[in-house]
This record gives C-alpha cells, sequence and structure tokens, in this order.
C-alpha cells in the first residue's frame, strides 16, 4: 500500500490517514517496518493527527509498530494526538505505556534530535563497547 | 389519556413526540368544520383571547403589541395543528416562542396559562355556536378536546426544556469561568483545581486543560489540588486520567499541593505516586517545571 | 407525517471496514445533533469498540444509532447486538477489560466509561446486545 512517508535526515515522518482499516493499518505497519529497514532510519516520527478516533485496536497497533521499530535500533516518537482523542483514549484505559508522544512535528523531532545526540554522546563515553 | 367515545378516535399519548393524530372520516369532517369556524372568527377570538390574558395579568414582561403579536402566531398554530393533525410546526414555533421570552422574564405558569386560556375561549364559542344541538356539540367537542389537550401539553413542555437547556447552559459557562488554565510561562501551564469536583465539572477541567497544552504549546503542565475540597476515588481517577492524557500531548506533569494526608488517600486508593510527579507546594512544583523546561532559576540578590 | 425515524441508521457489522463505516456514521449523527466535537469523538469511539466486539467475537451483528429524548434532554443511542456465542459471566467482562493493550477482554468497562448509559443483555449461545446513550449537556 502507498504509505505517506518522507525523510526528515536521519529520520522518517510516517503519516497514518483517517478512516484506515483494520487490515489497512496492518499493512500500513508492515510497510513502514520495510521503510525503516531499508532506510536504515535512527528514529520514526508516526503523526496520528488525522486520526479522529483511537480505539483498541489501533492503540495496539500502534505500540507494536513503536516495539519493532525499537528492534530495529531505532527510535519511535508519537505526534498529534488530538486533545479530544486523547480525553477519549484515557477513558478506554489506553495510555500507550512505553511509547514517547510529543505534541506535534516539530516537539517529535526535538525529542529525536535529543534521543539521538543522548546516544551518541553515551557512546563517546564509553570506548570500546560496540 | 384516552377518550371512549362512538366516534372512534384513537387515544393521545401524552407524549408531545409521540406521532400524529390518526383521525376517522367523522372525525376529519368535524374538525374541518370546526377550523372553518375558528378561522371564520379568528379577529374576535383572538381579541377575546388578548383580553383574557391581560385580565389574568399574564405576560406582563411584554408589552400590547408583542402580546398581539405572539398571540396571532399561536392562534395561527393552533388552528394550523387542528387542520392538519401535525405537531412539528406546533414544536418548532414552541422552542423559538420560549427561545425569544425566556430572556423577557416568562415564567412557565403564563405560558401554560395562556395556552389554557385560548382552549377555553375557543371551546366557549363552540359552545355558543352549537347550543341549539346538543349532540353535534358533544361530537365536536370529542373531536376538540383531546387535540388542544395535546396542544397545551406541547406548549408547555416544549417551554420547560428550553428553560432548562437554557439554565444547563449558564451552569456550564460559569464553570468555565471558573477553571482558568494559566500560562505562566512559555510552553508552562498552571491549572489551580478548587473546590468540589463532580464529574461533570472533571471533565471540563480536563478539556480546557488539553485544549491549553495544544493552544500554548506547553512541554509541562502544573496540577495544584490544593484547593480541592475531599480527595475521594472518583476525583482520584480524573486526576490520574488528566496526567495521562496531557502525556499523549506531549506534556508532563506535576502534581503539587499534596498534603500528606491526601498521598495517604491516594495511595490507598491504589493510585501509584511512584509513577505520578507530585511537589509539595504550588512554588516548589513551579521550579521543578522551570528545570525541565531548562530554565536557570537565579536568585536575585537582596537590595541593599 | 412527522420524520421521526428518518434519521436511524444501521450498520451490518461482518468485516473490519464496517467499524470504520460504522463509526463514521455515528459521528455525522452526533455533529447533526449538535454534540459538542468532544463528545462527538467519545461517541465515534464506544461505537468503534461494540463494533470491534461483533467482528472478534460474533462474527456478524448490527450496529443501530439514532437519536432519542428522555425527560427533559436530548441524546443518542447505540444498540449493537449479535447472534454470538454470548457471554459467559457478564460481572466477569465489566470488570475485566481495563486494559492497555486492548488485547483483554471486550473492553466493556470502558465504553462504559465513554457513556452516560450503558446496558448489556448476554444469553450463552443466544447472543449479546449492548445498549449505550450519552445525553446532551
Amino acid at each position: 500500500m502507498e504509505v505517506p512517508i518522507l525523510k526528515q535526515g536521519s529520520f522518517l515522518i510516517a503519516t497514518v490517514q483517517a478512516a484506515l482499516s483494520d487490515v489497512d493499518l496492518l499493512q500500513f505497519r508492515s510497510a513502514l517496518i520495510q521503510y525503516v529497514v531499508r532506510s536504515r532510519s535512527q528514529g520514526v516520527i508516526l503523526d496520528v493527527t488525522d486520526l479522529d478516533v483511537m480505539d483498541s485496536f489501533a492503540s495496539r497497533t500502534i505500540r507494536e509498530i513503536a516495539q519493532m521499530i525499537r528492534l530495529r535500533g531505532a527510535e519511535t516518537v508519537i505526534v498529534g494526538i488530538q486533545p479530544e482523542v486523547a480525553f477519549a483514549m484515557v477513558q478506554l484505559g489506553l495510555t500507550m505505556e512505553g511509547v514517547a508522544t510529543a505534541l506535534d512535528l516539530d516537539e517529535g523531532l526535538e525529542y529525536l534530535n535529543q534521543k539521538s545526540k543522548a546516544a551518541t554522546s553515551r557512546e563517546s563515553h564509553e570506548p570500546g563497547r560496540g | 389519556m384516552q377518550r371512549k367515545n362512538d366516534s372512534g378516535i384513537e387515544a393521545i399519548s401524552q407524549n408531545p413526540v409521540a406521532e400524529p393524530i390518526t383521525r376517522s372520516e367523522p372525525t376529519t369532517l368535524l374538525l374541518r368544520e370546526l377550523v372553518g369556524h375558528l378561522r371564520q372568527h379568528r379577529t374576535q377570538l383572538r381579541e377575546d383571547w388578548v383580553s383574557r390574558i391581560t385580565e389574568a395579568q399574564l405576560l406582563t414582561a411584554m408589552t400590547k403589541e408583542e402580546i398581539f403579536a405572539e398571540a396571532t402566531s399561536v392562534y395561527d398554530s393552533y388552528v394550523e395543528v387542528l387542520q392538519t393533525g401535525t405537531f412539528e410546526a406546533l414544536q418548532t414555533y414552541a422552542r423559538n416562542l420560549s427561545e425569544r421570552i425566556i430572556p423577557r422574564g416568562v415564567e412557565t405558569h403564563e405560558v401554560v396559562g395562556i395556552v389554557l386560556l385560548l382552549r377555553d375561549v375557543l371551546a366557549r364559542s363552540l359552545f355558543a355556536k352549537y347550543q341549539a344541538d346538543f349532540e353535534k356539540l358533544n361530537r365536536i367537542l370529542d373531536a376538540y378536546e383531546p387535540a388542544a389537550n395535546r396542544i397545551a401539553n406541547t406548549v408547555a413542555v416544549g417551554f420547560v426544556q428550553e428553560r432548562e437547556r437554557v439554565i444547563r447552559q449558564q451552569q456550564e459557562a460559569i464553570r468555565e469561568l471558573s477553571t482558568p488554565v494559566l500560562q505562566v510561562r512559555e510552553r508552562l501551564l498552571i491549572l489551580p483545581i478548587i473546590g468540589v469536583i463532580d464529574p461533570q465539572r472533571a471533565r471540563q477541567l480536563t478539556e480546557q486543560l488539553l485544549r491549553g497544552i495544544r493552544t500554548n504549546r506547553a512541554k509541562v503542565v502544573v496540577i495544584d489540588i490544593t484547593g480541592v475540597a475531599a480527595m475521594d476515588a472518583t476525583v482520584a481517577n480524573h486526576l490520574v486520567q488528566t496526567v495521562e492524557a496531557s502525556r499523549l500531548l506531549g506534556a508532563s506533569s506535576i502534581v503539587t499541593g499534596l498534603s500528606p494526608e491526601i498521598a495517604q488517600t491516594l495511595v490507598n486508593i491504589g493510585v501509584d505516586l511512584g509513577k505520578m510527579n507530585t511537589v509539595g507546594d504550588l512554588q516548589g512544583g513551579i521550579e521543578q517545571a522551570e528545570r525541565l523546561l531548562g530554565y536557570k532559576v537565579v536568585q536575585l540578590a537582596e537590595a541593599s | 407525517m412527522g420524520d421521526i425515524l428518518v434519521d436511524e441508521i444501521r450498520v451490518l457489522i461482518t468485516s473490519d471496514q464496517d467499524i470504520v463505516a460504522a463509526r463514521q456514521q455515528g459521528r455525522a449523527l452526533a455533529v447533526k445533533l449538535e454534540f459538542s466535537p468532544g463528545d462527538s469523538t467519545l461517541i465515534a469511539t464506544a461505537i468503534s469498540e461494540l463494533a470491534r466486539n461483533i467482528v472478534s467475537y460474533a462474527r456478524r451483528g448490527e450496529i443501530c444509532i439514532r437519536p432519542t429524548q428522555n425527560s427533559d434532554r436530548p441524546g443518542i443511542v447505540i444498540v449493537a447486538s449479535d447472534d454470538g456465542p454470548g457471554i459467559r459471566d457478564i460481572r466477569q467482562a465489566m470488570r475485566d477489560g481495563f486494559s492497555t493493550s486492548g488485547s483483554l477482554g471486550l473492553g466493556l468497562p470502558g465504553v462504559r466509561r465513554l457513556m452516560d448509559d450503558f446496558e448489556i443483555v448476554s444469553e450463552q449461545g443466544k447472543g449479546t446486545t449492548v445498549t449505550v446513550k450519552k445525553w446532551k449537556p
């Protein structure tokens, strides 16, 4: 499927469109992971601004995306959760625990930059670790 | 409400939102005759009605011209309902009328009163017209009364519902005003929670905070609960939800104003205080927020 | 004649795409009934979860969405019904489901938190009907 993905430096910005069915969302996940692997990206911004509903399946799938990306050595940050959607999510108990979140693209990029700086400085302070 | 009679009129439900009246043939003819009479004598009957309204000292908040104008509309709607049997136009009119007159201070008993007066004025004119034919008068009243009562019901209920809607709106507005989300530094919001937190207010607080986070692009929110009247499981849950929802928008929360007693209550309820960033007082919370945001907090030297 | 039933929506639920259709139509009706954006999202989310349960557990069912009225205010009612296996222990189902992953249970307590009124009827082997309502403030 066509997945809207932009490259931003060593990061990727992937946009989740509204009204994706479960099958669409799983295809999105699989396409995105392939892209991450191919591009050796260091981080992914998952933009859910267009999602007008985040239900249990969407929430679980997005968390799985973050886990899968982490397995490939990259960070994920979710941006663009709308206030009304956030409110509904916490009513359902969908807290996206363990997944980083930020307000918008700018914040998301700043987050990934900081994370990547921290990772680089850790490496430089620990010589000899591969 | 049910009328047992020979002309086969169906039971009329008390609920104005129910379906239109089903009519049998003779009823339809009777109503047609009735409507004709009401139209023919419109001017006179309307005048009778208005003078009875004034006599009863109703609608004192309105001028004579206004009363006359509304009386005309109500009269015509009344007759229209009798003719067509459908109440939608009347319901819409009742709502519009209510929207106009509620701000003027017109009360429920006045609205009910004037509609009942109209019913009486029209009934009297029917008595006058058919006094020679008792049997016919009975049949006409059998057709008229259920419809007239339902009209009164529709208008009254419409008025009351509109009034209650206005009151709820006002309460909502008051709640909005009394729960400010304050931006004190860039990217830093403070939400002071004061008083009693019912579920609706809690909802409103959270929604306002979330909108504030988006508008102000806040990265840290300080939620101060010093002024909360009572901490129980419900309030605690709202607090936890607010913190969680704020995080989904990329903002971290600091909860301030926890007394040791409240902290204990929260722990007893099962809130994991380890997951929540808490500071004793508001000032401390703001300083912590500033540190999180990377502001340097500098002590100014005392003036000598 | 009065157009009272014109706003009723019925969506047959058999696939994941029907979940999207049901919640989109539900949101549209909520907006038409002048619910706030926040409430419309709660309603759409509840519909999504209820429709999801039908697909996952019953394979096939129906979501009906329509306006309603109680003694003093208008609202919206959603009826999710299926002929599926039914819920063995409703009390348990109403306790489970506060799950962050969404993979445990039916998420019914969550749906109840989203809406104002909640009612469930279920019999093993016969099916399940969940009725939820939200009122305008």
